[in-house]
């Protein structure tokens, strides 16, 4: 059985030094009596594509905009690079933000929208307009420098918006749903650029997003907020490889979830007993787990291997197949097992017309790694 | 279309008609040469002539419209002030009693309006001396007072569908609140402040219940002449008078219209 151990630790953010860029100490954000922001505590470093993530009205706007300094928190602190900015206005902060509607305003040009934050600071004219037109180049808008913003489409919008928030070279860009407006296909596009823009600049990206899979593509941690408060803090990899919450695993991706009990703990080998499952499963976790332990293993349907003849070891399940999606690139498989419980895996359509090897109401046995897969005991 | 339905034709014109006929007519008997106003006797310009040789009447023209300026200008100002506090301040204690009061001028009676403030400017005067007797200030306080709300209304509407966060935008890069304030809000909501003067302007020059109220010897408004002078019977003047107000009002609205024309034109071609 090939076994593939994760790295002991492929977050070089963790084990950093450096002070953080952006230290968030315990904030609290109410708005009367709600919680928006419920004492979240988090560090962002130099450099990072860093995301908010998470569903709506889970306090990642809020989170942003008191960055931003458009929010004052309720308690707790914000510094950014070592200074306290936690009742510094806007117009005082090393920071910039592009703004989910963009903002642009309407009575300027391309051109002296980029301008304005560049003329606040009393730039020469000469500078402001090599800068601009620099900045035009970055996002590749040139030629719009003298149209007004209601001639723009929403591509070109998104580009002026991000110029102009880039012009005064800020410590740290905000972006508030930046792709948000933007069809499929020129999303997926912009998501690239934005990333290959904050490699080139080094500018330290803080993105807020409810979107799963761009979050994954262009982070290099992502935070998962929940009600207010931060679920995880991980790179991309390990949020999906390693949830440590039922709602971790669910938000990112799919995942089948067994309830269980833990029987035994040893080598860093756990043994869970779940009826749902109906049968024992074995996990990879090192943190020690008490025996009796009510658990719940988390599986992703692409871990899942499909065999045809039964076997009695751990990890086998055994069902019958109830559902066949074709997805172009995949299939997902629906199996319902003797216990009811449905279970869900993938398996990529390598070949081109190759015939159905699994059909409906067929008996398969799945099985997968134990390194694979994961224990939330939350 | 029209073809098709002939009804629709004479609704259109007895429309027309009902709307323009008096001004039409009044237009054309500004250049009757009889003294008599529903007698036709030739035509003649010599009521311009009398016009402009009618001291009185010119010097209410000029006091009414330096009034209607001046307040439509201060309207303008307290207007607006009063449309910020009530959109961007709605947490704030007293905001709703505050709505209520900038904007009860528009439902009041303006008798009681001119009345109350005549009572006012009375006490005030034995009180603090202050302002002097009736005239041109006591006017335009009473202008203000009223046209005040119906700018608060036309630039609140403006500033509740504007994008906060465009403001916040300038904000964030660099601008201070005041600035902000000048080289982003203003010049956004600027057609609602063109379109609120306009309109103080007219409802000042159209008074003439509330400044027969306030006002008081040497401070006679345009209105209050044409009123007073009618009563003794219509001077065909005061058709040329109308004539050449007419003249004004249509061809600034003209203008109006071509330039907002133009720009139209211009924002498809460039689309």
């Amino acid at each position: 059985m090939p076994q593939h151990r994760p790295a002991p630790n492929d977050n070089p953010w963790a084990a950093s030094d450096e002070e953080p860029i952006v230290r968030v100490e315990n904030v609290t954000k109410t708005f009367g009596n709600t919680y928006a922001v419920d004492d979240i505590s988090l560090n962002i470093h130099r450099g990072e594509f860093f995301s908010l993530l998470g569903a709506s009205g889970c306090g990642k706007t809020t989170l942003l905009r008191m960055l931003g300094g458009f929010e004052t928190p309720t308690s707790g602190r914000i510094f950014i690079d070592g200074q306290d900015v936690t009742h510094v206005p806007p117009y005082e902060r090393p920071i910039n933000m592009m703004f989910q509607s963009y903002a642009l305003f309407p009575h300027m040009t391309v051109a002296q929208n980029i301008a304005f934050g560049l003329k606040q600071d009393r730039m020469p004219s000469l500078h402001i307009r090599e800068r601009v037109s620099e900045m035009m180049a970055l996002v590749q808008i040139e030629k719009l420098a003298n149209r007004k913003p209601h001639q723009l489409s929403g591509g070109q919008r998104q580009r002026v918006a991000l110029a102009r928030a880039l012009a005064k070279h800020p410590k740290i860009l905000l972006l508030d749903e930046p792709l948000g407006a933007l069809d499929k296909k020129l999303r997926e596009q912009t998501q690239f650029e934005l990333v290959n823009i904050q490699e080139r600049l080094g500018i330290t990206f803080i993105v807020v997003t409810h979107d799963q899979e761009e979050a994954m593509t262009m982070s290099s941690r992502i935070a998962l907020m929940h009600e207010g408060r931060i679920e995880q803090v991980d790179t991309p990899r390990r949020m999906y490889e390693f949830p440590i919450s039922r709602y971790a695993a669910g938000f990112i991706g799919s995942v089948n979830l067994f309830h269980g009990h833990v029987v035994e703990h040893n080598n860093d080998m756990v043994l869970i007993r779940s009826d749902e499952a109906g049968a024992d499963l074995l996990v990879h976790h090192s943190q020690p787990l008490l025996s009796g332990m009510e658990i719940t293993v988390a599986v992703r349907p692409e871990k899942i291997i499909v065999r045809e003849q039964r076997n009695d070891e751990p990890n086998h399940l055994h069902g019958v197949i109830q559902e066949i999606a074709y997805l172009g690139d995949v299939s997902i498989y629906h199996i319902e097992l003797a216990s009811g419980k449905r279970v869900q895996f993938t398996q990529s359509n390598v070949q081109a017309l190759a015939e159905q090897p699994l059909t409906w109401g067929q008996e398969v046995a799945l099985s997968w790694n134990p390194y694979s897969c994961g224990v939330l005991s939350q | 279309m029209l073809k098709r339905y002939p009804l629709l034709i004479v609704m259109l014109i007895l429309g027309y008609l009902f709307l323009y006929m008096p001004i039409v007519s009044l237009v054309i008997y500004s250049f009757n040469e009889s003294r008599l106003v529903t007698v036709w006797s030739g035509f003649s310009t010599k009521w311009y002539v009398e016009l402009f040789n009618n001291k009185p009447l010119l010097n209410a023209a000029a006091t009414s419209i330096k009034i209607a300026a001046l307040n439509a200008t201060a309207a303008i100002v307290l207007g607006t002030l009063a449309a910020l506090a009530l959109v961007r301040f709605r947490q704030s204690r007293g905001h709703k009693s505050l709505g209520v009061m900038v904007t009860a001028p528009l439902v009041m009676p303006e008798v009681i309006i001119g009345l109350s403030l005549l009572l006012l400017f009375v006490a005030m005067e034995d009180l603090i001396g202050w302002p002097q007797g009736r005239g041109l200030t006591t006017i335009l306080l009473a202008h203000i007072t009223f046209s005040m709300a119906y700018v608060t209304v036309v630039v609140q509407s403006r500033l509740a569908h504007m994008d906060r966060s465009i403001e916040e935008a300038a904000l964030d890069l660099g601008a201070k609140p005041l600035k902000v304030f000048f080289t982003i809000t203003l010049p956004m909501i600027a057609p609602s402040l063109l379109a609120g003067w306009l309109l103080a302007f007219t409802l000042s020059l159209d008074d003439l219940v509330i400044a027969s109220f306030v006002s008081g010897p040497g401070s006679t408004t345009l209105p209050m002449v044409v009123y007073s002078s009618v009563r003794l019977g219509v001077s065909p003047e005061i058709n040329a008078l109308a004539t050449i107000i007419i003249a004004i009002v249509s061809t600034a609205v003209l203008i109006a219209g071509v330039i907002m024309y133009r720009q139209e034109m211009n924002k498809q071609k460039r689309l």
